[in-house]
């Protein structure tokens, strides 16, 4: 199958990337606040939401990094 | 029958017959053997990135994301938000490992976690365990979809007791269960397309109409009571909610693909490249619930707006029932 080299990689420096994510949005103390408000919404809020399109963002950086 | 919303009604009965009829109209796309256990359990296998994609969604945004995460918002506050994190923190996991599990279960004809497990670790205690634990799991993710679909025939003002009151939902689950007993995967991916349209129309205008109504965010968060806005602070000794928020985060992430019927959806697709791409591409739907959302969890009892003739169990319900027509038709079974 010529998919078959695609389909197995090995590891790749880019992979690191993806644990920028982990570590944005799992420690609570970082974003447990109300200031600064931005659109009358508090940080918690946006920050969470901001890092939807951001770790969308990141994902997708890994994956062209990383397509053959 | 009294209290009945007529428009909701008939824009739920046309929707579900459109669904009904895709379903069974679906066994024939892409056609192939529908005896063969891989043809009906995972759509041939042929399945490309984009419809990989809404099948997913599909599956992965149910009424456990409209309803349930939402009224968890409501009830409880701030700390029901992990589900936004639970869905950042997926998709890297998605990305690196699900490509590796589809390769393998391809190359050696998996269907199944219970395959793979067996073949990867030889062990059939394991599959076993696994097995069943995925079917254990299911349940009350597919009781939840019932409770939701109940809700919303319940909220078109259809009511009445006994045996008639559980009809529309018993009609509703054996329509399901016949067109994906007949066409197999086909059936969900096929109404994926509408399903996942309608949660985007569902999520936008919900969003739209609660800012509305509000005026703005800075309204909208105002009328929460201040202990449920963030998290709280936890205790001496103890890590509290700083600890429950990112553990369920991380924990649900971690057993999200393990549901079969995510993992379906995966080995269903026609490359690892697709399933890659999906991990990259899903997170747009993720946002559309992910703002419906916490619109909806800032309605809080003191001074929220209340909406006419909605018998619902819920005041978070209330307001999204009257636009969530059949987004809560069961499509798939366990989604």
């Amino acid at each position: 199958m010529s998919e078959s080299r695609k389909d197995r990689r090995g590891w790749s420096w880019w992979y690191p990337l993806l644990l920028v994510q982990f570590v944005g949005v799992l420690w609570p103390p970082f974003f447990n606040r109300a200031e600064p408000f931005w659109v009358g919404m508090p940080l918690f809020y946006w920050y969470q939401l901001l890092w939807v399109i951001a770790g969308a963002v990141l994902t997708a950086i890994v994956y062209v990094a990383t397509d053959d | 029958m009294q209290n009945v919303n007529w428009v909701a009604l008939a824009i739920f009965v046309l929707f579900f017959v459109v669904i009904t009829s895709s379903g069974f109209a679906a066994a024939k796309w892409r056609k192939g053997d529908l005896d063969l256990l891989h043809e009906w359990g995972l759509g041939g296998r042929r399945f490309g990135a984009v419809i990989t994609w809404l099948l997913l969604g599909g599956d992965l945004y149910t009424a456990y994301t409209f309803i349930a995460v939402p009224a968890l918002v409501f009830g409880a506050g701030a700390v029901g938000f992990f589900a936004v994190p639970l869905a950042i923190v997926a998709y890297p996991i998605f990305f690196l490992v699900f490509p590796r599990i589809w390769y393998f279960c391809r190359k050696h004809n998996y269907i199944t976690a219970g395959d793979f497990v067996r073949g990867r670790f030889g062990n059939r205690w394991l599959a076993l365990a696994v097995t069943i634990t995925g079917i254990v799991a299911t349940m009350p993710y597919l009781a939840l979809q019932l409770v939701g679909l109940q809700v919303v025939i319940g909220a078109l003002g259809i009511s009445g007791t006994g045996f008639a009151a559980d009809l529309p939902l018993i009609i509703a689950f054996a329509i399901l269960a016949a067109f994906t007993y007949s066409s197999g995967l086909r059936a969900p991916a096929s109404i994926a397309i509408v399903k996942d349209a309608l949660i985007y129309i569902t999520a936008f205008a919900a969003v739209v109409v609660i800012l509305i109504e509000f005026g703005g965010f800075s309204e909208i968060f105002a009328a929460v009571p201040s202990p449920k806005l963030l998290l709280a602070t936890p205790g001496p000794g103890t890590t509290g909610a700083y600890s429950a928020y990112p553990t369920l985060a991380l924990g649900s992430a971690l057993a999200l693909f393990l549901y079969p019927h995510s993992l379906t959806g995966i080995l269903s697709a026609r490359s690892g490249r697709a399933v890659r791409q999906n991990a990259a591409l899903l997170p747009g739907i993720h946002w559309c619930w992910a703002c419906l959302r916490f619109s909806v969890s800032s309605l809080s009892p003191p001074g929220s707006p209340t909406f006419p003739n909605t018998p619902t169990a819920s005041s978070s319900s209330a307001t999204t029932s009257r636009f969530r027509r059949s987004s809560c038709t069961p499509s798939h079974p366990g989604s």
